[in-house]
């Protein structure tokens, strides 16, 4: 199987690493990895930010990059779900504004193929348990759009709990948002401060070294918070957690 | 239409509310009729299969779960534990609808004090129980509705006094749902639904009984039909 | 405002107006941790009880959407509804007003008032007279509103302002709930008793003996109305602590104030509100008291009723296609109580007496995007959607959110009382237009996009920690990540593919 993989612009330019673990991850299933050069942003800045019509050359990038693919997948459940809700609404609106053209096919295009990587292992794959190894503790946070809005359920969780050597640990209010939310993060920085607080502390109260989520937007809130408290826990992208075996640590 | 003075509040108020709805609306089809727009009704008529007995004792549970008191009793039973009811909280002054049966209080020694336009709030404030029938009492939610019927009086005599004893036919008044009972209601008679004492969770979203309705509500189930005593 | 009505001497009525925008107003409240103590007690109180009440019923699921689409079935026929509505409260005893804005509503409140001679008048908690600022303009025309629901008279007494569609005094706890009652039941009638204690039980007693006299006496009621039946006339109030009844029963003449939208077309629809509300709003299986009434009765309850329909900016909502569904809302609150940014910010900061998720969409449309606050509203969430889920007639608040940011950086077409009209991009956003429209570009142009990249990498050692300017919202709190010394798109072109880019392995090996 060829999928296409849909790294994202914050991996990309933050968080290689990432991208580097579901190529590993993927190719160790036996699935042939490609990587389209023309790929961007989904636009879910934009988008959420109110700049619509900045997202829209955006989602036809989206759907020519990997126009190629049956599959295409994607770390971060964030990205997945404005593929998903939002390149459908993206298309509706251009079309009510007269300017539809092939923008509804590209959308149709995008949500068929589209996984978010969790989604892609347990669904397309079947797998659950990857031959994984991290003898770490972890406590897992479920991120708001794939708890939501994919509605992952205990999809990451089944795969993390099949890791050899994981002890993983439930923090408390586990299903409350972290406090990024994109702009938010900067247009409303007290509250977004204060959720995030609240989110760290909670996390650090299991006593895990590592915090795992399937999005690396908000670990780098979560992570970047922790950091400034001086907290030991790590942020992971459970790729990275993934990808790992007895004989190669990442 | 209007009562109020000049233009404020009529026919152009009217007017151009209903044309400003009638613009918002431009991308409604225009041959779309109301029940055009689809309502799909595929909820429950009533959760879970019961037998009669066990919608009584789930009328019981829940009413019981909100602090009402809940008593059963039958026919030849309801005047002498009306009575002790009455008895055991001191009640002098008893407020009753005018079409309550005569027999209910037959046993209780208690100056009764018929419902009438002429009693005012505050003598109505001045006694200390009511005793009704109700129109129905739903089982999942545990609520007794009263309809101003004539074992039941007007809406303030259950309302003022601290003390409400409401009767409900086992036999005939219970159904088991919110909708089953809609469906038993006339809609032009005044309705009062009572799901246990008055209540706040003004205070820190914490319940707490007891505000400006009856604080005790207690019910009594009757086997039996009371209503030719 | 008339300073001879005022009780307290000071100003007769806290407002709304002038408020600053979302985030400056939550950054003073995030830090009252008195506040947020009480915020999290009560909204983490309500959740796990609205879960398990909700759970209890297999069909909710079922219901939420009947529920949705009635409400839709009725927003896109209100024009007939509402003249039916109308018909069958005349038909039924009661007299019907309409008013397209708050100073409509407010004039013809105070003419119906004035025209009973009374100078006192009952509330019914009521967050429409609230909207349009009734208890202000009764004052003025020197008639006193006392408020009878316990938490609008905790908000009443305390000079104080909605917090909380459901308990508007959410912002306060019990030791500061005594104080006010202590400090100021004497100046509005009876005193609180000697030694008032801070047991809730106690609160409510106090209120309860504060309130009696008024029930007794005073001869005009004021309230609003969960439901109104179209085909019937019948108006439905769903209330707890019997004040609603006492104002809708005792006295000789009821005003109902009602927003427009609050109509379902039948009797039946009630079947499923009746099990919607309750449970979503107090997590209750039924609410202890609902009152349901049509025009008026003979010998019992007032012998006049008059029913003011409200417009206010909910016509102009209703043109919203995307946002119309935010007229659906049956002020249930459950959005409000799993909000993460309603639980640290708090009430007030929504400027409005409609705050958290439901108020961010509302608030913008019923006023438009009139002032620095409104614009500010839709930004006021993370989107991580909690309310969307709990809402029992499924509003999409994130979509509506979405919309209405677009409104504000982008301009659009909105309608203001009635005329369509295009609105301009909001200026203070001109800068993050200009930087999204840079980024927008840049990342269009993969070339480019790899050009910055490479170009943050080989300055990453001198990449301050702390940002100057706008970037301090993120570092103030944040550390910043550790630029890589390579993007992965630089890896896979080095590892994979050669600088051209992709496809397969085998050539880059």
């Amino acid at each position: 199987m060829r999928v296409g993989l849909f790294v994202t612009c914050v991996n990309d330019t933050l968080y290689p690493r990432t991208g580097q673990a579901v190529v590993t991850l993927l190719e160790r299933l036996g699935v042939q990895v490609d990587f389209p050069m023309t790929q961007s942003c989904c636009g879910q800045p934009q988008f959420n930010t109110g700049y619509r019509h900045q997202a829209e050359p955006l989602m036809r990038r989206y759907a020519t990059a990997f126009q190629d693919f049956d599959h295409v997948v994607t770390p971060s459940a964030s990205c997945t779900a404005m593929i998903r809700d939002n390149y459908p609404r993206i298309a509706a609106k251009a079309a009510a504004e007269g300017r539809g053209g092939t923008m509804s096919e590209a959308a149709a295009g995008a949500v068929a193929k589209t996984y978010e990587l969790t989604e892609f292992l347990v669904d397309v794959l079947g797998v659950t348990d990857v031959g994984a190894y991290f003898p770490h503790t972890v406590t897992y946070h479920p991120t708001c759009h794939g708890l939501r809005v994919l509605g992952l359920g205990d999809r990451p969780l089944r795969l993390l709990e099949k890791v050899r050597g994981i002890e993983l640990r439930k923090p408390a209010g586990a299903e409350e948002c972290c406090g990024f939310g994109g702009t938010f993060a900067v247009k409303n920085p007290a509250v977004s401060a204060a959720m995030g607080a609240d989110k760290a502390r909670a996390l650090t109260e299991t006593g895990a070294t590592a915090v795992c989520a399937v999005d690396n937007s908000c670990l780098l809130h979560i992570g970047g918070t922790l950091a400034r408290d001086g907290s030991a826990v790590r942020p992971v992208h459970i790729a990275e957690i993934l990808a790992c075996t007895e004989g190669s640590a990442l | 239409m209007s009562a109020a003075s000049g233009d404020v509040g009529g026919d152009a108020s009217r007017e151009r509310i209903l044309g400003r709805i009638r613009r918002a609306l431009a991308d409604v089809p225009r041959y779309e009729r109301p029940r055009d727009h689809p309502v799909v009704r595929d909820y429950l008529r009533a959760h879970g299969e019961r037998t009669p007995a066990e919608s009584v004792d789930l009328l019981a549970e829940n009413l019981a779960d909100y602090r009402a008191v809940v008593h059963r009793t039958d026919t030849a039973g309801l005047p002498p534990l009306l009575g002790r009811l009455l008895a055991s909280r001191g009640a002098r002054r008893v407020v009753v609808p005018t079409g309550l049966p005569g027999g209910w209080l037959a046993g209780a020694r208690v100056d009764l004090v018929t419902d009438s336009v002429a009693l005012t709030p505050r003598e109505l404030d001045g006694a200390d129980s009511v005793v009704t029938g109700c129109a129905l009492a739903i089982a999942e939610t545990g609520t007794v509705v009263l309809d101003s019927g004539p074992d039941q009086g007007r809406r303030r005599i259950s309302l003022v006094p601290d003390h409400h004893l409401c009767v409900v036919r086992i036999a005939d008044q219970i159904v088991d749902s919110v909708p089953q009972a809609l469906e038993r209601l006339a809609p032009g008679r005044p309705l009062t639904w009572i799901s246990g004492p008055s209540a706040t969770s003004d205070i820190e979203l914490d319940r707490v009984e007891g505000v400006h309705g009856p604080r005790t509500l207690e019910v009594i189930l009757v086997d039996g039909d009371p209503r030719s005593m | 405002m008339s300073g001879a009505v005022s009780p307290t001497g000071g100003s007769a009525h806290a407002t709304y107006l002038g408020m600053p925008a979302f985030p400056r107003a939550a950054a003073v409240s995030t830090r009252d941790s008195g506040l947020r103590a009480n915020l999290r007690r009560a909204t983490h109180t309500i959740r796990a009880k609205r879960a398990a009440a909700v759970a209890e019923l297999d069909d909710w699921e079922r219901l939420r959407a009947a529920g949705a689409a009635i409400k839709d079935r009725t927003l896109r026929h209100l024009d007939h509804y509402l003249v039916r509505l109308e018909e069958n409260v005349t038909r039924a005893g009661g007299t019907v007003h309409w008013a397209a804005d708050a100073a409509e509503a407010n004039r013809i409140v105070t003419e119906l008032v004035r025209a009973t001679g009374e100078r006192e008048v009952v509330k019914v908690k009521s967050m429409v007279t609230q909207e349009i600022g009734l208890n202000a303009a009764l004052s003025e025309a020197g008639i006193r509103a006392y408020e009878t629901d316990l938490a609008e008279l905790i908000v009443q007494l305390g000079d104080d302002l909605p917090s909380h569609i459901l308990v508007p005094a959410i912002h306060r706890n019990r030791g500061e709930i005594r104080d006010i009652f202590r400090d100021r039941m004497a100046q509005w009638g009876r005193p609180a008793p000697e030694g008032l204690t801070d047991r809730p039980a106690d609160l409510a007693e106090a209120a309860r003996l504060h309130l009696r006299e008024k029930f007794l006496s005073i001869n005009v009621a004021i309230s609003g109305a969960n439901f109104m039946v179209a085909e019937t006339g019948t108006l439905v109030v769903v209330e707890s602590e019997g004040n609603g009844r006492m104002c809708l029963t005792l006295p000789e003449t009821l005003i109902s104030v009602v927003g427009i939208e609050k109509t379902v077309p039948t009797w039946q629809d009630l079947e499923v509100f009746l099990q919607l509300l309750p449970r979503s709003s107090t997590a209750e299986r039924m609410n202890p008291y609902t009152s349901m009434w049509t025009g008026t009765t003979a010998e019992d309850g007032p012998r006049a009723f008059h029913l003011v329909l409200l417009d206010n900016g909910r016509t102009d909502t209703l043109a919203d296609r995307t946002g119309r569904q935010a007229l659906r809302c049956i002020r249930c609150s459950a959005c409000l109580n799993v909000c993460p940014v309603y639980e640290r910010a708090g009430g007030h900061a929504y400027g409005s007496p409609y705050p958290g998720p439901i108020g961010a969409i509302l608030t913008p449309q019923l006023r438009g995007l009139t002032s620095a606050l409104e614009e500010s509203l839709p930004f006021a969430s993370s989107l991580c959607g909690a309310c969307y889920e709990v809402c029992p007639v499924a509003i999409d608040i994130p979509e509506v959110l979405v919309h209405l940011r677009e409104r504000v950086v982008e301009g659009g077409e909105v309608t203001v009382r009635g005329t369509r009209t295009v609105i301009k991009p909001a200026k203070r956003h001109a800068a993050e237009r200009a930087l999204m429209r840079t980024a927008g570009w840049v990342l269009d142009h993969p070339a480019a996009l790899r050009h910055g990249q490479r170009l943050a990498a080989r300055t990453r050692r001198f990449h301050p920690r702390r940002l100057p300017g706008p970037g301090r919202a993120w570092t103030d709190t944040r550390e910043l990540p550790r630029m890589p010394a390579e993007s992965f798109r630089d890896w896979w072109a080095r590892t994979r593919g050669g600088p051209a880019g992709t496809r397969s392995r085998e050539q880059a090996s």
